[in-house]
């Protein structure tokens, strides 16, 4: 689903020029579930830009599902993010001024659904997140892990290949950063691509794959048995 | 373009902001105002100027015996110079001349009577071209003509004012015979000028004929030169041709000023119309100009408007937002707020002026107006004025790099 060969990517400040990335090798499967590990500055956010299309690179090659990522211009770029990725951010990124299934259904307004439609589905992933009450309040009437699956939802609503979580548990309790992955399992299980930047052991050790980034290499990569939270949370 | 869910992001994000939106618009509705009230002011203007000059001829020429103020060829200057029909005559051969005409006024207001009614009106003793310099129609009858003129008839041409006040309205006037200081004359018929009400107090006699009836020799102290088609360039020439005739016959200087005295309503005319075209051009750069000023408002408060809304069209972009999509919805407030409140002001400019040309009477002021040409030129600027001012932050919206956007603080 994801194949990264040799990609390097340097940032230019003024007359420094900081080699962020400096050669990663990277295959991720499709149904996957990778977490990525690291400390700050060794490159993880770098990456998941990448993957999602928000970053370019400068060398080396990124295939996304099979097609090479590269040169694309912003109106392609926007297209790919639409059709293949969703984004679960660690501050949530909603719409502040717009009600939960507005929230959720922006991705498909990008899509030129009709507005009647794409409230619709809104409404189905609203309820399967169990949001379905909050449907007309705006994100700041809602806790942290309500928000959070407001997120997922709308990362879900377009069907991507891949979600890509961005410390997605960073801003919440551990009881409700639990919760969310739960769901994130869930959604893995379906078959959806799921790689997550997070710096927290116990939160990747609920994925399939800890790949630990250092100082712009991959240090390692192993796979693992995953931590059920389902069980974890029930026990 | 129209796209209900874009029209509801820009009319949520104006109504969070009413004080801005309001003070955005604002500026724009006041540029559009003032183009407006000017533009009216100055129509205005020109509506009363050319009234003023309705209802007489502007291409003629009037010259007036005067006196000289420069010695010339041995004799004193203070001379009183007297035209009479001789120069008449004379003046009548002058290249690009229409038509011309003497005037003399009977002296003082002048007893007229029909039967037991009597009234007191000016005289004219004229040539039949002066009805063209008044520019006056015949309501009944004619006007006098050249046989009147050749044959010292005593026959008169009456104003509508006068004819009303010796018969009433009642009875038809041509025909009859009214007496001038006690001499009669037949009314041949009745005039009408749609200018100034005082000129229908007036009668018109034959020149030649109020010479002899009130003993006035042959003298004809004014004339009226007919132009036709003219332009100023034009009726200099004509009167350089006329002082040089003149001033051979009645030996004066041609450069002295005060021996004839000349009335050149061409010009004036021409200089009236000038000015306004000039009021004109200055009243839309000032115009144009007080609308730059409100787009430039309009331009700063969507760049704030951009900057604090990076983040969300960073997470727009994330979603999946093409640039052209942030694009338009920026353009789009910018052109929905700069087009209502111009639409406004102009409703508010348009509304003033109804106010004043119903409600207020100047002399040279006259319905002041703005036709459907501004109104349509004034929209088509507001929404060039709103695409322009949106361009610029549009374009900066456009550019925000949703990775940026969304580094958490």
């Amino acid at each position: 689903m994801i194949s990264l060969s040799g990609l390097h990517k340097s940032y230019i400040t003024g007359q420094n020029r900081l080699h962020v990335l400096k050669g990663i090798n990277l295959e991720i499967e499709k149904g996957e579930m990778v977490s990525i590990m690291g400390s700050s500055g060794s490159g993880k956010s770098t990456l998941l830009n990448i993957i999602g299309i928000l970053d370019n690179y400068d060398e080396g090659e990124y295939k996304l599902n099979g097609k090479l990522v590269r040169g694309l211009t912003e109106t392609q770029a926007a297209r790919y993010r639409n059709d293949m990725i969703g984004f679960v951010f660690q501050s949530f990124n909603l719409i502040p001024f717009k009600n939960a299934v507005e929230n959720v259904a922006l991705p498909l307004y990008y899509k030129k659904i009709n507005r009647k439609k794409r409230n619709m589905m809104a409404m189905e992933y609203l309820e399967r997140m169990g949001l379905k009450e909050w449907a007309d309040h705006t994100p700041n009437e809602m806790s942290g892990g309500q928000k959070q699956r407001l997120a997922i939802a709308r990362s879900l609503i377009a069907r991507p290949a891949v979600i890509l979580a961005d410390e997605p548990t960073g801003a919440l309790d551990s009881k409700t950063s639990y919760e969310v992955m739960e769901v994130l399992q869930e959604i893995n299980k379906e078959g959806i691509t799921m790689l997550i930047v997070t710096h927290e052991k116990d939160i990747s050790e609920m994925t399939d794959r800890i790949i630990r980034l250092n100082d712009g290499l991959i240090e390692y990569s192993n796979g693992i048995k995953k931590k059920n939270v389902k069980k974890m949370v029930t026990a | 373009m129209f796209d209900l869910d874009k029209w509801q992001e820009i009319f949520i994000t104006m109504k969070k902001n009413k004080m801005r939106t309001f003070l955005t618009g604002f500026s724009v509705a006041w540029g559009i105002f003032m183009l407006i009230i000017l533009l009216g002011s100055g129509y205005g203007l020109e509506n009363g100027v050319r009234d003023e000059f309705e209802g007489d001829a502007i291409n003629y020429v009037n010259i007036r015996q005067g006196i000289t103020s420069m010695p010339y060829k041995g004799m004193k200057p203070g001379r009183f110079l007297q035209f009479t029909m001789e120069d008449y005559e004379m003046l009548k051969t002058l290249n690009e001349l229409d038509d011309i005409s003497g005037r003399l006024f009977v002296a003082g207001e002048s007893l007229l009577s029909y039967g037991h009614d009597y009234a007191t009106f000016p005289i004219f003793a004229v040539h039949p071209a002066y009805q063209h310099v008044e520019d006056l129609f015949m309501t009944s009858g004619r006007y006098l003509n050249d046989k009147d003129i050749e044959e010292n008839r005593k026959m008169v041409a009456i104003g509508k004012t006068v004819y009303q006040e010796l018969f009433k309205g009642k009875e038809d006037a041509v025909g009859k015979y009214i007496k001038i200081n006690g001499v009669p004359f037949k009314v041949i018929g009745v005039f009408d000028d749609p200018g100034i009400a005082r000129d229908l107090e007036r009668v018109y006699v034959p020149i030649t004929t109020a010479q002899k009836v009130f003993t006035r020799g042959n003298s004809v102290p004014h004339m009226q030169l007919l132009l036709g088609d003219t332009d100023t360039e034009e009726s200099r020439r004509v009167i350089d041709e006329m002082i040089a005739m003149l001033s051979a016959r009645h030996k004066f200087d041609p450069a002295d000023t005060r021996a004839v005295g000349i009335y050149n309503p061409v010009e004036q005319y021409e200089k009236l119309m000038n000015l306004f075209s000039n009021i004109r051009f200055y009243i839309w750069i000032i115009g144009v100009m007080t609308i730059i000023a409100g787009v430039v408002g309009v331009s700063n408060i969507m760049m704030i408007v951009v900057k604090e809304r990076t983040k969300e069209i960073g997470i727009r972009k994330a979603l999946g937002a093409s640039p052209w999509s942030i694009i338009s919805l920026v353009m789009q407030e910018s052109i929905l707020i700069t087009a209502f409140a111009g639409y406004v002001g102009l409703v508010a400019g348009v509304g003033l002026l109804e106010v004043i040309s119903k409600n207020i009477e100047i002399d040279f002021f006259k319905n002041p107006e703005v036709n459907i040409q501004v109104a349509i030129g004034a929209t088509v600027i507001m929404i060039l004025a709103g695409a322009l001012a949106g361009f610029v932050p549009a374009r900066k919206a456009a550019a925000v790099k949703p990775v940026i956007a969304l580094r958490d603080e």
